[in-house]
């Protein structure tokens, strides 16, 4: 058994998985505040990287100023979203607020498509070496980054749930709308800012991942990848995200070193966390760490 | 001057007049009525079950519209604004601030986060001084270090009033602090909201159904039923009162309990 190849797989699924985590933690935030289930999730991270793209290539500037830029983008996008497309729907039956979603994910794959065209395209350097050597594995130096900013974002959320205003409302209007509302919490900004935070929050991881593997049509499947984790942790559990994050990007890996070395199955990459999904929610159907409802009969 | 007239001369900072309410433009649970809550006293609402006295609270508070309620008549005014057509968070902001029935608090927060909520209007920076002031209030939350929902029925309550004194309202609206408690608690209780009335100043509308408490605390009452104001008066004049001697406080004269007091018969009828 090559134990090389799947310790470096191993640590490349961590590196993803918290990329992962980063993505599931907003899913959650909008589910948690908002109560949708948003299927466009996978798109804020292909339109952040391809404005992003956008900002360094036909405008030229430095990669600080681009990427700086391309977060106000799409905090502002995520606001509007939410206020244009969205707020109509509060009220409406969830399933008709779902479809709304899974159009809003057609429309944003089709519209980058359509400025952007379909090839892949790559970033220009950032960094002068491409890896780095960490206790003799390769790493390359962008996942190191991506490592870096996720583990920052996540500290972010701690502190900004636990101790800010805006952060304690959140938790409040996701306990409970009529409650937030009876302590002067607007409602209407809560699910606004939500949105605009997971809009920020998933450009960033696809900037990093586009960073690695170009920008792509592929960086909206992170979109797909993300409900496997998710659900695993438990839909409304923000550290859930994290840990199923970091389950399924170590799964996939781990999948395709054994399906390669010895199975010949072939694509277990995508299809496996899906598999362990399934029997999860067989013997856990509210996730890992998902808070179970009590319902009285 | 009657004691009667003294306080309804007063500048009421809250005036109802009038409304009517209806849910889901069909079910009307209030039917006109009109209350005045004057600066600084406190105020109780009482009334059977169903008379629309947490609807009355809500119709103030603007949480109305979260639950499909509309104010379809009359107007409500605070300190000369009238707040019938504003959002809820908008009416907290020109200071009435609402504890509504059975606590609400945030079960998954610390007792101490739940007080940060209170504040959230506010952006002054004495939030912390105003956490040592509802401490000093209520000295038991200050040793509770674990999440709000694990406290008692009393401690959530007290936590309740705590988390509305954060918000520093020119007047709080209580519905059922006594709710659920045992009798010591709801004495505690009653004799802390007096307190806060008597030291900060905060005018208190007090909806009860605890009405022999709710009469020794307040100034004034109204009592309801199905929708309407059916008696006022200062709470003297309610504790003598007959029939809310008879129905409320159990007790009374012996011999209106005749059946041949018909009149009183069809009032119990109602009222209970």
């Amino acid at each position: 058994m090559n134990f090389e190849l799947l310790l470096q797989l191993i640590i490349n699924g961590l590196i993803v998985g918290l990329l992962y985590g980063v993505v599931g933690m907003c899913f959650v935030l909008v589910y948690k505040s908002t109560q949708i289930v948003n299927f466009a999730q996978g798109e804020f991270l292909l339109v952040g990287a391809w404005v992003c793209w956008a900002f360094l290539i036909y405008m030229e500037l430095p990669f600080v100023v681009g990427f700086l830029l391309t977060l106000c983008f799409m905090a502002v996008f995520g606001v509007l979203l939410q206020m244009i497309v969205l707020r109509p729907m509060i009220g409406e039956p969830i399933i008709s607020v779902i479809m709304v979603t899974i159009g809003l994910s057609i429309f944003f794959q089709s519209l980058t498509k359509w400025i952007f065209g379909v090839s892949p395209q790559s970033y220009p350097k950032v960094f002068d070496t491409q890896s780095v050597s960490v206790f003799g594995l390769n790493i390359e130096l962008a996942y190191l980054m991506s490592t870096i900013i996720a583990l920052c974002i996540m500290v972010g959320f701690f502190f900004f749930f636990k101790y800010s205003k805006h952060g304690l409302a959140m938790r409040a209007t996701a306990f409970d709308q009529q409650v937030a509302q009876s302590l002067g919490i607007s409602v209407k900004q809560v699910f606004a800012m939500s949105w605009g935070i997971a809009a920020t929050v998933s450009a960033t991881a696809g900037v990093v991942i586009g960073m690695v593997n170009g920008v792509s049509d592929s960086l909206s499947s992170i979109g797909i990848k993300v409900f496997p984790a998710v659900i695993l942790g438990g839909l409304d559990s923000i550290v859930g995200a994290i840990v199923g994050g970091v389950i399924i990007g170590v799964l996939e890996n781990v999948a395709e070193f054994f399906d390669s070395q010895y199975l010949h199955i072939g694509n277990m990459y995508d299809i496996a966390p899906f598999y362990v999904l399934l029997v999860i929610l067989w013997f856990k159907p509210y996730g890992l760490f998902g808070t179970r409802d009590i319902e009285r009969i | 001057m009657t004691q009667a007239a003294q306080i309804q001369q007063a500048a009421p900072v809250l005036s109802i007049n009038n409304i009517e309410v209806v849910y889901d433009d069909v079910i009307q649970v209030l039917r006109g009525v009109s209350i005045e809550v004057p600066k600084g006293k406190i105020v109780t609402l009482l009334g059977p079950n169903g008379a629309g006295k947490s609807t009355t609270l809500k119709a103030i508070s603007g949480l109305l519209k979260t639950e499909n309620g509309d104010v379809t008549r009359g107007d409500i005014s605070f300190m000369g604004q009238q707040i019938d057509r504003k959002n809820a968070d908008e009416i907290v902001r020109s200071g009435v601030f609402q504890v509504m029935e059975g606590r609400r608090i945030v079960e998954d927060m610390t007792v101490i986060e739940n007080l940060k909520l209170g504040a959230y209007t506010r952006s002054d920076n004495q939030i912390n001084q105003d956490i040592e002031m509802v401490f000093s209030y209520f000295p038991r939350l200050k040793e509770r270090t674990g999440l709000a929902g694990y406290l008692s029925g009393g401690e959530q309550q007290m936590l309740a009033i705590g988390r509305a004194l954060m918000a520093r309202p020119k007047m709080i609206c209580l519905d059922e602090p006594s709710m659920g408690l045992s009798p010591l608690l709801v004495k505690e209780v009653f004799g802390i909201i007096d307190k806060i009335n008597k030291e900060q100043g905060i005018t208190m509308l007090l909806v009860e159904q605890n009405a022999n408490y709710a009469l020794k605390a307040a100034d004034y009452g109204y009592i309801m039923e199905s929708g309407k104001i059916v008696l006022d008066g200062t709470s003297e004049q309610l504790l003598s009162n007959e029939d809310v001697k008879e129905f409320y406080l159990g007790g009374g004269n012996d011999k209106r309990k005749s059946f041949k007091n018909l009149k009183s018969y069809k009032r119990r009828k109602r009222w209970l």
